[in-house]
């Protein structure tokens, strides 16, 4: 019975574990998140505007629902560190000496500041500028206080020395367009007085940090907001919503939340099954004792209480295995959190909440499994408990009646046990298969970010250099960069960002503009087809129209937020179903007819000679417009560095998981199936079976159990791959129900591996029947 | 009758361990048994008769002393060579049938027929113990005397040279015993199998070629019929 009890415990624990794992991490997650949002007075609102002079601030404060605002210079830099061929994108941020943060304040890790001012220092003699590093970059690079890097600073090669490690609630998750890239994204906190005079930026400001009063309309902040800053270059206005660092860790912990919910109700509901079906088993085998007990007076109360007290030892086992495991793991996962979130303090935390419901829910799954198994038998009256139950009835199976009889006696007999308990039988295949489920699901993430990288970097972007520009540039600029070494061809882009307007509802996005037949930065859908944008109007993502009411042939508004502000009034052409962003495209030509500004452009994407990379990369550095660039290649590899590692920590321990819960079903399965037919078995024995014929009998229904579980289990995998896209589904992103063969390959594997080790022991036991004894004892 | 030997034990004894008690089964038992020969095991409970015939039968070992069947040796044999033996040679009666609930009547013989070499037809052996009728049904369906039947017919199917009964009508009533007796006899009478049954019920021994009487582990005494009687003439 040890054996047995172990395997439930594992089940138990396996879930009581997940469900800790995650839901602690998320927790910790949580918590770091609301202290440090609290502490660092992270703000509701953002915007971006040209130019915009200080004394404006006074009329932003006036916006009702506004209670403080905070406005600052900040610039995407190029940054450079020597040694190192790789674009690095910058985000410099001026902090004033003279003014104290109000909001989104900084922290220094380590590091000198200014004494009583927060700031990193004037500039050094040498016309060096002190600046305080990201965290997470300084930590990519290994970078110490001291180290000196270089950055294009509006057209001008300026030293940095870093002066510090610093952190901000705005950037708690640094990345370019929401992926983690922490070598290549780096925040440098600098003087203002410096940056201001580098951009001409004295006594004006270029963001606005918003914090609302509580019960304030967003909405209506945001579009006050917007008309106060229009006069001055104002480009967008957005909520924390659309802040990038904020959305990343509400959808890691949105998506944690639904996969700790999710995968231990299977684990438990499994748990439940197994500990009715082993306790039925013992019930059966306990009957005469039960009557016994209920001849000499006991109640059923007590008896139902004996065999509760036995199931709540093995799930209390399993409920400790499981905290604790649930507190390493957790600790595990918040380790890795503390990577990709960067946080002044991030302790794993384990709410009373979790464990409280763990305990609720094993307790619960215990009593259920326990009741409905013994109920029938405590309610029997005691003469009749102590008759043998009446000997099992069977039928010719489903296929026989159906007319096919050329099945082998052994088979036979299989079919028929299997047939004659349905239930049971239907949901040891269903328990198995919700293993394989597990196992195709453990590992459907690694196949969805294989799938993404292969979408994103080889089939939309085909390029391998990215650049933008500080301001728009004329299309001609394009044949300059083609005569750079190793340009094998250039496409120009042009990014507008605007807000769609339908009616009443509105939604911020960027038009992008691209080549009427683009070749190195294409539209592909989550078929892999292209669309390419055919007329004069926009394609849009599907999740976009959707959201603002929109079919092809409609017109949309797009209220344009750079420059001055205008409206266009644009048809959408096409929708295209796409996994992430909400994107809107057009032709980059069509775009600027619509705003009649001429032949110009943004950003522009290039293919490259093989090796040309670093090359062209060094030159780029020689082009004053050129604000950022952005290297495919270096991109893939910082993204794999963490996320690949991740994904293979997360599908390992599901896998193992889901292993536990293979284990427990087919090898309880067995035990309770060599319990129930000892007799018969070594009856068969007697009749001269060997062993292995007589093993094939039992184990040969375990194969079958197996075998009709993994396709069920495959499909059950597929759909649960299903329901937790959907689950995990956010307007910015549809995670593609991808899953490869070798997925499912793995699946099965290890599920028939788990199946083989079972046959393994159980087949020991069968060797030593006892088969004397059987024929002594009637069944 | 043939006087070749198929069984020779000679100096048996079996001891069984549980804990710390000892318990003698069987001391000192020899015998012979030959061909054809139908011998009932008489004794009361605890006297050693069940061992005996678990010996004999491949079930079990003896702890001490030598066993053979024709030229086989059943001591030192191992598990995989007695497995052969029970398979090849020998075929088994119980009192509580031991029969598989999941198959139907037939089913249960075929189940035999299936795994030896030259067995006796599936029908003729269920023709035997008349229970043509019952061919389809399950042992849920049968009285205790028809699924006692069954056993035997799956018992005499392999053609064996030996039938071994243990208490083949203990749990059956006078009548149904006395037609369940009836069948091992014709099957003893017309296929010369060499016959072994146990029982505490004295008027059985009546139908033996020999009466071999047990009682605390030893042989206590062989009688030999000079005039067998059938079953139909047997009471108790």
């Amino acid at each position: 019975m040890w054996s047995q009890s172990l395997t439930i415990a594992l089940v138990v624990a396996s879930g009581v574990g997940g469900f800790l794992t995650t839901l602690s991490a998320v927790d910790s997650l949580a918590l770091a998140r609301d202290h440090y949002y609290s502490q660092g007075r992270f703000a509701d609102v953002f915007a971006v505007v040209k130019r915009a002079p200080d004394a404006l601030v006074d009329s932003l404060r006036t916006i009702p629902g506004v209670a403080d605002v905070q406005t600052t210079t900040e610039m995407p830099v190029r940054v450079e560190i020597e040694g190192l061929s790789d674009p690095i994108v910058g985000q410099i941020i001026g902090l004033d000496r003279r003014r104290p943060q109000r909001l989104n304040l900084v922290s220094l890790r380590e590091g000198r500041a200014e004494v009583a001012s927060m700031s990193p220092g004037p500039i050094r003699p040498d016309g060096a500028l002190p600046a305080w590093v990201s965290e997470s970059f300084a930590a990519a690079h290994g970078l110490k206080s001291g180290a000196r890097l270089s950055a294009l600073v509006n057209g001008r090669r300026r030293a940095l020395e870093m002066a510090g490690v610093a952190l901000s609630p705005e950037y708690i998750f640094a990345g370019l367009w929401g992926m983690p890239d922490q070598r290549g994204f780096g925040v440098f906190w600098v003087d203002h007085e410096a940056l201001a005079a580098a951009y001409d930026m004295e006594g004006a400001f270029n963001r606005v940090a918003v914090k609302l009063a509580p019960g304030a309309d967003q909405r209506a902040v945001i579009d006050s907001l917007q008309r106060r800053l229009a006069p001055y270059g104002g480009r967008e206005a957005y909520g924390r919503a659309d802040q990038v660092s904020h959305s990343m860790l509400q959808n890691e912990i949105k998506e944690q939340h639904v996969l700790g919910t999710v995968l231990p109700s299977i684990f438990l509901a499994v748990a439940a099954f197994l500990l009715n079906v082993v306790v039925s088993r013992l019930v059966v085998t306990q009957r005469e004792q039960i009557a016994a007990l209920k001849a000499l007076g006991y109640p059923d109360r007590t008896i139902a209480g004996h065999f509760l007290k036995m199931v709540l030892a093995i799930v209390s086992l399993g409920l400790a295995l499981g905290l604790a495991l649930g507190d390493v793991l957790g600790l595990m996962f918040t380790r890795i959190y503390a990577e990709f979130f960067r946080f002044p303090s991030f302790e794993h935390y384990v709410a009373p909440s979790p464990v409280l419901i763990s305990l609720a829910m094993t307790v619960g799954t215990a009593v259920l499994g326990t009741l409905s198994a013994i109920g029938a038998t405590v309610r029997l009256a005691p003469a009749e408990a102590m008759r043998p139950p009446a000997p099992a009835r069977y039928r010719r199976t489903l296929l026989e009646r159906l007319g096919v009889t050329r099945i082998s006696t052994s088979l036979r007999m299989i079919l028929r046990n299997m047939e004659r308990r349905p239930i049971r039988t239907g949901l040891s295949i269903g328990g198995i298969a919700s293993a394989v489920a597990i196992m195709v699901m453990g590992n459907f993430f690694r196949d969805a970010i294989e799938f993404i990288v292969d979408t994103q970097f080889r089939l939309v972007m085909r390029s391998d250099v990215a650049l933008w520009t500080f301001e728009v540039v004329p299309d001609r600029a394009r044949l300059e960069l083609l005569r750079l070494p190793g340009v094998k061809s250039v496409e120009s882009n042009r990014f507008v960002p605007v807000t769609l307007v339908n009616g009443h509802r509105r939604e911020r996005t960027v038009i992008r503009g691209y080549a009427s037949v683009p070749e190195l930065y294409r539209i592909i859908d989550v078929d892999w087809r292209e669309i390419l944008p055919a007329g004069e109007g926009l394609v849009l993502t599907d999740r976009l129209a959707e959201k603002l009411g929109l079919r092809a042939g409609d017109v949309v508004q797009a209220e344009v937020l750079e420059g001055r502000p205008r409206t266009l009034n644009l048809v959408v052409d096409a929708t295209v179903r796409e996994m992430m962003g909400l994107n809107a495209y057009m032709k980059r030509e069509a775009l600027n007819r619509a705003l009649a500004e001429g032949d110009i452009s943004t950003g522009f994407v290039l293919s490259l000679d093989a090796g040309a990379e670093p090359a062209l990369l060094a030159a780029t550095r020689q082009l004053p417009h050129v604000a950022g660039a952005f290297s495919k290649a270096n991109m893939i590899r910082n993204m794999q560095e963490v996320t690949a590692r991740n994904i293979r920590l997360m599908s390992t321990i599901l896998t193992l998981f889901a292993s536990v819960i293979a284990i427990g079903v087919v090898y309880n399965g067995a035990r309770i199936a060599l319990s129930e037919r000892t007799w018969e078995l070594a009856s068969l024995r007697v009749l001269g079976f060997t062993r292995a014929e007589v093993s094939g009998l039992l184990l040969g229904e375990m194969a079958i159990s197996i075998a009709v579980a993994i396709p069920v289990g495959m499909v059950l995998g597929y759909g649960l791959v299903h329901l937790i896209a959907v689950l995990l589904r956010s307007d910015q992103f549809a995670f593609p129900v991808v899953i490869l063969p070798r997925t499912y390959a793995l699946a099965a594997i290890c599920v028939m591996a788990a199946g083989l080790g079972s046959a393994l022991v159980v087949r020991r036991r069968i060797d030593g029947l006892d088969m004397v004894a059987a024929l002594k004892t009637r069944e | 009758m043939s006087s070749e030997i198929v069984f020779r034990a000679s100096g048996l004894g079996k001891v069984y361990r549980t804990g710390e008690v000892e318990v003698v089964a069987l001391r000192e038992v020899s015998l012979e048994i030959a061909r054809g020969e139908f011998i009932v095991l008489l004794g009361p409970s605890g006297s050693g008769k069940s061992t005996l015939l678990n010996i004999l039968g491949g079930l079990d070992a003896p702890s001490s002393g030598d066993v053979t069947f024709e030229d086989h040796r059943l001591t030192g044999a191992s598990e995989s060579e007695l497995t052969r033996y029970r398979r090849e040679h020998v075929g088994f009666v119980f009192q509580f049938y031991n029969l598989i609930p999941s198959l139907t009547v037939r089913e249960n013989v075929a189940l035999v027929t299936d795994i030896v070499e030259h067995p006796m037809d599936l029908d003729e052996a269920i023709a035997r113990v008349g229970l043509q009728s019952r061919r389809d049904h399950f042992p849920a369906q049968l009285s205790g005397g028809e699924q006692q039947r069954v056993a035997i017919a799956r018992a005499i199917v392999k053609n064996p040279q030996v039938l071994l009964c243990d208490e083949p009508t203990g749990a059956l009533d006078y009548a149904t015993g006395k037609l369940v007796l009836d069948v091992i006899e014709r099957v003893n009478r017309d296929l010369r199998t060499t016959t072994v049954v146990i029982t505490h019920n004295a008027a059985i021994a009546g139908m033996a070629d020999r009466v071999i009487r047990l009682g605390d582990g030893c042989i206590q005494r062989i009688e030999r019929n000079e005039k067998k009687i059938s079953p139909a003439e047997l009471s108790w």
